[in-house]
């Protein structure tokens, strides 16, 4: 049973929470423990950073393999999503058909499942993106 | 000693004098009645209900609904059945499905998230959490532990609650307890379900997915709750044995002895205690199984059809079981004005209701309904699948690791 | 520093060796390269082993100790490490035996590339090979290897118009040089339908566009260049070996249409060399998904970016063509043993050198280049050899 591993970056998966280094601005999603443009200057000082869960596809692609942990949702979409705070995202996208995404639509962050440790074990909490409705509708 | 005397000297020494039994108390309490007519004291078995100075209610709200649906029709296709015996019979036309990688849980972060969109509040800043439903993900492991460390509430009173499809009021009656108490300053109350029928079964028409997130507190309500009462008997209507996968239920006698019974009682008791009849309320909202039964007792507790229409949401997401009753007060909170009076009543079966004496406060002008979608939006954004991804997304299709 | 030079060179067929076991393979290549080398075990100095992912396919780890011991290089006692870089695993150990020999440390140097990949189901390979991008931000939330391939290769089609037939001729073309090698996995010519009318595997990129699962291993034979002529005739110098890491994840670049390591990488080469694109007689480029080659190509300097595909269709890229591309058959029909991968290329490229590719032997080859990367383009490791 895998437990630490995951429980420990549960803040950051539940609630796009990253860190920002405070000498040059710069907002980092996956946390980062140092900045890679400042370096030691930011070492021990990065701080936390909560997004806003906006974004727009930069680039997608739809899975067809089998994958461990994913054979009930096969096909599925997965992207890279550029938010407006800066950092790009690795993430799936979900309630929607794969001949309805394209690159430059406004999505939004979601809390879904994404995996467990089998039928007995943990189940892992994180985020994936949904179409931005509200934004699609105006 | 003659208890007007007894109640002459704890009044003059500030001491309780004690009753030699329940008759005397009782009495005693009728004397204090005639003699506070401002302050309103109500009788109720033997104990005081004051009713407080401060206004405690809901601060801000929010729901979700997961965007698939199955046409019951779909689903009578499958099991032989006739398209017009659910959506004539039971009054559903489709329900909603969890996605597969949608639960209980996600469900209540993403209806929390939407009441927060409305109005922050903090994390600090909420006392406790109390998350009802019958579709845990976790037998031992609350939701509500998570729903604390998803908005960093770790000084807060978790737990979760379990009373069939009215887990969700009751966690609502908590959460005004306490803030009432003055022991907390908010607090979050989640109704929220991915319920499951056997398959083949009536309740495969309307168990469904969904839930709604109030945050009660005493600053900035939206809409005051005014009083709360609850009707509780043992009722085996509708029941799950542990290790059982599906619940099973009395057919017929979930209707009369069940739903009707202490969804009734309960009202009755509510509007007897508060003084109102069914005329003084705007809204009324009921638990809702089906598209029929509201209509059906609210009928016979003197209610319209228009009273109820903007709450009734089950002919199009079927049965959200913790979720049906306050997603259907969330409903009614999206459109509803200041001065508004709504009646809410759930039930649970096993058996029990709780419910709800509403008023819109003049804050819902200053509240911004419009940062989270609304429960009728929700209702109106949706993608059909047909049985076969239905088994797969409940996950009633025996998986093999 | 002094330069290193190839004295010998071996392989094995990549394939699905359902008779030979990890050490089977490595042991096979080894000897053949030492053969080749007309050396003995006694002569060999240190051992440098390519592997990504032994512990993972078959359960063991300690590889180089392992190959050195069923090598038969036990009695000499000699040190054998394994070096990881995903799938530039086999050029990073050439990397690490060049600056062992370079710097005067070790004399004669055996350096090896192997994987055994078909010991286990596809799903199970699938995560495994999953290791090489980053496993809580990437393939936690469902990006498999070739998911990360398939965005590059969707931003790459959005931001230059290229199209998926454009995008089938790299296979195709591989596919026409692998039928001329014997040692291919795969040894059939296919069309531009074949590629599109393939299996999909994450969109764009089906199957046809992504190499195989494959056994293999490779090993060469490194020497001082000043001492290489006592060993052989046709001795082949290292003229460059470069290697540059960036961003594990897609989502830390800037662009998804270049690769900032495999530019820094062939800067450096080149300049190491005193060589410039033109100067290159063939190249092995990494096509382990038919973008990675496509972009390789551009950032190494031979084609404008946008633009790799006219070399293609312009028919340069055969082995009789002004650019000799993947002559062995590439990893897409040669096939993809990951850590052995890095020094096949080089294995091919000294074969090619020394006149002795058969079939598909490009003409007047003085120098060619290798193009390996690890992960998405994460490493890139650049080797350039050229007649002694």
């Amino acid at each position: 049973m895998v437990v630490p591993r995951f429980w420990r970056e549960r803040r950051h998966r539940y609630s796009l929470i990253g860190t920002q280094c405070p000498v040059c601005g710069t907002v980092y999603f996956p946390p980062r423990n140092v900045c890679p443009k400042c370096g030691r200057k930011s070492l021990g000082k990065m701080e936390e950073f909560q997004l806003s869960g906006k974004g727009k596809i930069y680039s997608y692609t739809i899975v067809h393999q089998n994958v461990l942990g994913y054979k009930y949702q096969k096909p599925y979409i997965m992207a890279i999503i550029e938010t407006p705070e800066g950092p790009k995202i690795t993430a799936q996208i979900v309630d929607i058909e794969p001949e309805e995404v394209h690159i430059g639509m406004p999505v939004r962050a979601v809390f879904r499942r994404i995996t467990e440790d089998g039928k007995a074990g943990i189940i892992q909490y994180g985020y994936k993106f949904v179409p931005d409705w509200e934004e699609l509708e105006k | 000693m003659d208890f007007r005397i007894k109640n002459l000297l704890s009044r003059l020494f500030r001491f309780p004098v004690l009753c030699e039994n329940l008759n005397e108390r009782t009495k005693a309490s009728e004397i204090v009645n005639r003699r506070n007519q401002n302050t309103i004291k109500i009788k109720y078995n033997g104990l005081h209900f004051p009713r407080g100075e401060i206004m405690v209610g809901i601060v801000t709200y929010g729901s979700y609904i997961p965007i698939y649906r199955i046409k019951t029709a779909e689903i009578a296709r499958m099991w032989g059945d006739k398209p017009e015996h659910p959506e004539n019979g039971l009054g559903i036309l489709s329900k909603s499905v969890p996605g597969y990688d949608e639960d209980a849980a996600t469900i209540a972060v993403e209806a929390l998230r939407n009441a927060l969109r409305r109005k922050n509040i903090p994390g600090e800043k909420i006392g406790a959490i109390f998350v009802g439903s019958e579709s845990h993900p976790y037998a031992v492991k609350p939701t509500a532990s998570l729903i604390a460390e998803v908005i960093g509430a770790y000084r807060a009173h978790a737990a979760d609650l379990e009373f069939a499809c009215k887990a969700g009021t009751a966690a609502m009656q908590n959460v005004y307890a306490m803030v009432k108490a003055g022991m907390i300053e908010y607090g979050i109350a989640i109704g929220t379900d991915t319920s499951q029928g056997q398959p083949g079964d009536a309740l495969d028409f309307s168990a469904s997915a969904g839930g709604t997130a109030f945050i009660i507190g005493k600053d900035e309500v939206i809409a005051e709750i005014n009083d709360t009462v609850s009707y509780v008997t043992d009722t085996p209507d509708f029941w799950r044995r542990e290790g059982q996968r599906y619940p099973s239920h009395g057919g017929r006698f979930t209707g009369e002895p069940a739903y009707f019974k202490h969804i009734i009682s309960a009202a009755k008791i509510l509007m007897e205690k508060v003084g109102t009849k069914p005329e003084d309320y705007d809204y009324a909202v009921f638990h809702q199984p089906n598209g029929k039964f509201p209509h059906r007792v609210g009928k016979r507790l003197g209610f319209t059809k228009e009273q109820i229409k903007q709450g009734l949401l089950t002919p199009y997401i079927g049965n959200t079981y913790s979720g049906a009753t306050p997603t259907g007060l969330s409903a009614i909170l999206d459109v509803a004005k200041p001065g508004d009076r709504i009646l809410a009543v759930s039930f649970g079966s096993g058996a029990g209701s709780d419910a709800f004496d509403i008023t819109v406060t003049d804050e819902i002008e200053n509240f911004n309904r419009d940062a989270a979608p609304k429960v009728w939006d929700m209702i109106n954004r949706k993608k059909y699948i047909d049985y076969a991804i239905y088994l797969k997304f409940r996950r009633m299709i025996v998986e093999v690791d | 520093m002094r330069d290193v030079a190839i004295i010998g060179a071996g392989e094995t067929k990549y394939g699905e060796h359902w008779d030979k076991s990890l050490r089977d393979l490595a042991v096979e290549a080894g000897l053949k390269a030492l053969e080749d080398a007309g050396i003995y075990a006694e002569d060999i100095q240190a051992m440098f082993g390519g592997n990504m992912s032994a512990g993972s396919f078959v359960g063991q780890d300690h590889v180089g100790a392992l190959m050195a011991d069923f090598a038969g290089l036990t009695e000499t006692m000699i040190p054998a490490m394994r070096i990881e870089s995903a799938c530039a695993s086999g050029a990073a150990a050439l990397h690490a035996g060049y600056m062992a020999v370079a710097s005067g440390l070790y004399d004669i140097v055996l350096v090896g590339g192997v994987e055994k990949m078909t010991d286990l189901p596809g799903d199970m390979v699938t995560d495994i090979l999953a290791g090489a991008a980053d496993r809580e931000w990437e393939v936690f939330f469902g990006a498999t290897f070739p998911a990360l391939g398939a965005m590059m290769a969707r931003r790459y089609m959005y931001e230059f118009g290229m199209t998926r037939e454009q995008m089938a001729l790299f296979p195709v073309i591989a596919h026409k040089h692998g039928a001329l090698n014997p040692d291919a996995h795969f040894q059939r010519e296919i069309t531009v339908d074949t590629v599109l009318n393939s299996a999909m595997v994450a969109d764009p990129l089906t199957i046809m566009n992504c190499s195989p699962v494959s056994d293999g291993a490779a090993a060469v034979v490194l020497a001082p260049a000043e001492i290489a002529r006592k060993y052989t005739d046709s001795p082949i110098k290292i003229s460059a070996s470069t290697f540059a890491n960036e961003y594990i994840s897609l989502h830390s670049r800037e662009s998804l249409v270049r690769s900032v390591s495999t530019i820094e990488a062939g800067k450096k080469a080149y300049r190491m060399a005193k060589k410039e694109p033109k100067d290159i007689d063939l190249v092995e480029i990494h096509d382990a998904f038919s973008i990675i080659a496509i972009i390789g190509l551009e950032d190494l300097g031979f084609a404008k970016k946008g633009e790799a595909h006219k070399l293609a269709e312009e028919g340069q890229l055969y082995y009789d063509g002004d650019l000799p591309y993947n002559p062995s058959g590439g990893l897409k029909a040669k096939g993809h043993p990951v850590g052995a991968t890095g020094v096949g290329q080089v294995v091919e490229i000294v074969k090619q050198l020394r006149n002795e590719a058969g079939k598909r032997q490009v003409e007047d080859a003085k120098v060619g280049l290798t193009h390996n990367v690890g992960g998405i383009m994460t490493s890139s490791i650049i080797h350039i050899l050229e007649v002694m």
